[in-house]
């Protein structure tokens, strides 16, 4: 087929170049992920602890997801003062729409432990932080685990969006076959490396999530 | 720069809607390949969604698009569609549409399913009629998680319409790509500030239109109050507007993944 010799030729020729754009396509996707994992724990702890903060934060990250992304990635430098092509802007704006959605299920994760269990490790002598980091915190992993799968998958495919304005992404494919006259191996290729590399992200966090949390492989005790 | 956006904004022959390249010329055109985009795609994937919803046959087929349909970047599936069918307004509706109909049908279905077998059989039981089941019965029950699907498919239509001007169409992507050629950024962002409080409209509108629609029995309103039990571990209710992931969260990939809103642009 034509197709595919014309997808080889363009692989051959910009090869250094299409797996640049991997690379940065991984950091841009995935550092806001972890950033947002990392403020998402106190965050949702905080909106189980005090029930006062769930609604206006819970509002907050709906309207902040509402926002398209490539308002967002455009608005930011007026807002944070960087430069219009930086690529801080699309890590930052990933990072609050990961963050709106983690939030979120944060919060269900850590609600949904069985109070019973918390009052169990209490009158087993457990202080309250190391109660939360080793009871709750784990028993509430397989919610909030399913919710930074989803933002891992989100976010692969957003990240794209950061071509239009210049950035370095395997959007650059999609924007590039668009020069070329709409031509479409290069829109093809960076479909198909930009799915691959959801998939792949998204089947090692169902990994991780298989290794620390072993008891929910025993089976029954759901 | 701030007072650039600001002036920008606030400039008077920008808002006049005789001027073609004026705030509400642009939000019409917006609005307008949004508004037909998702209004096929409703009419293609809504009845979809109930038929297969009922009947439960073919199921992979919404499952399966939903989920193939988070892992692709709609940047992508639009410059493909735009190569394959050709520059102008129709290939942009179709690749519109495109997007539009895999949160539709999915959640579509998702809803129906939803629905408790044992009220389905009690509809039966009384002699309603296939179709008096689904409309009646069915529908009135699935309509929180169906709005959930129609809003997630009008945000990301909105969303995407941009690129309508990346191609040289109209619509509010013309500051953002004009701007950005030009080098003009109080354009860019003034164009962005107003794309952003386009969607969070749209989005309250479509949650307004849910409030009318949906019976207040079904989405928990009519119990909720001072007296509801509260034994339950400070549940977060399920009628938040980033739907709930939680519940389904353990079946990887199921039908429950779908709650999700889709966010890819």
């Amino acid at each position: 087929m034509e197709f595919f010799s014309d997808v080889r030729t363009y692989l051959e020729i910009n090869h250094e170049t299409v797996l640049e754009s991997l690379v940065q396509h991984i950091w841009l996707a995935l550092l806001p992920v972890a950033i947002s994992f990392v403020l998402a724990l106190p965050l949702g702890w905080a909106v189980v602890r005090y029930g006062w903060l769930k609604h206006p934060i819970l509002t907050l990250s709906s309207v902040i997801y509402t926002i398209p992304s490539l308002a967002l990635f455009l608005a930011l430098p007026a807002i944070i003062g960087t430069s219009i092509l930086d690529p801080l802007n699309v890590v930052i704006a990933l990072t609050l729409y990961s963050l709106a959605l983690l939030v979120r299920t944060t919060a269900d994760g850590l609600a949904s432990v069985d109070q019973q269990v918390v009052e169990a490790a209490t009158a087993m002598g457990y202080k309250p932080a190391r109660r939360w980091f080793t009871v709750e915190l784990p028993l509430a992993l397989p919610v909030i685990m399913a919710g930074l799968r989803i933002t891992t998958v989100a976010n692969v495919s957003m990240v794209t969006v950061s071509a239009l304005i210049g950035i370095q992404s395997l959007g650059q494919l999609f924007t590039r076959g668009f020069q070329l006259g709409f031509y479409a191996p290069p829109i093809v290729i960076g479909l198909v490396l930009s799915v691959l590399l959801a998939l792949l992200a998204d089947s090692i966090i169902v990994l991780v999530q298989r290794l620390v949390t072993p008891w929910a492989r025993v089976g029954g005790a759901r | 720069m701030n007072d650039g956006i600001l002036s920008f904004l606030l400039d008077a022959t920008n808002w006049q809607p005789g001027n073609n390249d004026g705030f509400v010329n642009r939000t019409i055109e917006h609005l307008g390949y949004s508004a037909t985009a998702l209004v096929i795609a409703f009419v293609v994937a809504f009845p979809l969604g109930l038929l297969i919803g009922h009947t439960n046959r073919g199921a992979f087929l919404a499952i399966n698009l939903g989920n193939a349909g988070r892992a692709l970047p709609t940047l992508g599936v639009v410059m493909l569609v735009l190569a394959i069918v050709g520059v102008g307004l129709t290939p942009v509706t179709v690749a519109l549409v495109v997007l539009a109909i895999p949160p539709i049908l999915t959640t579509t279905y998702a809803g129906m399913r939803a629905v408790s077998g044992a009220t389905v059989d009690a509809a039966r039981g009384v002699g309603m009629k296939e179709w008096q089941i689904v409309f009646q019965v069915e529908l009135p029950n699935a309509w929180p998680i169906v709005f959930g699907g129609l809003r997630n498919a009008a945000l990301q239509v909105v969303s995407t319409a941009t690129l309508a001007a990346y191609v040289g169409l109209g619509g509010l992507g013309r500051y953002l790509f004009d701007g950005l050629a030009l080098r003009d950024y109080p354009r860019v962002v003034a164009g962005a500030i107003v794309l952003a409080v386009l969607a969070v409209v749209v989005d309250l509108v479509f949650s307004l239109v849910q409030r009318l629609v949906v019976s207040p029995g079904v989405d928990g309103r009519a119990s909720r109050g001072p007296r509801r039990g509260s034994n339950a571990p400070a549940a977060l209710t399920a009628s938040e507007d980033v739907p709930d992931v939680a519940d389904d969260a353990p079946t990887p990939g199921g039908v429950g993944m779908d709650k999700a809103p889709r966010k890819s642009l």
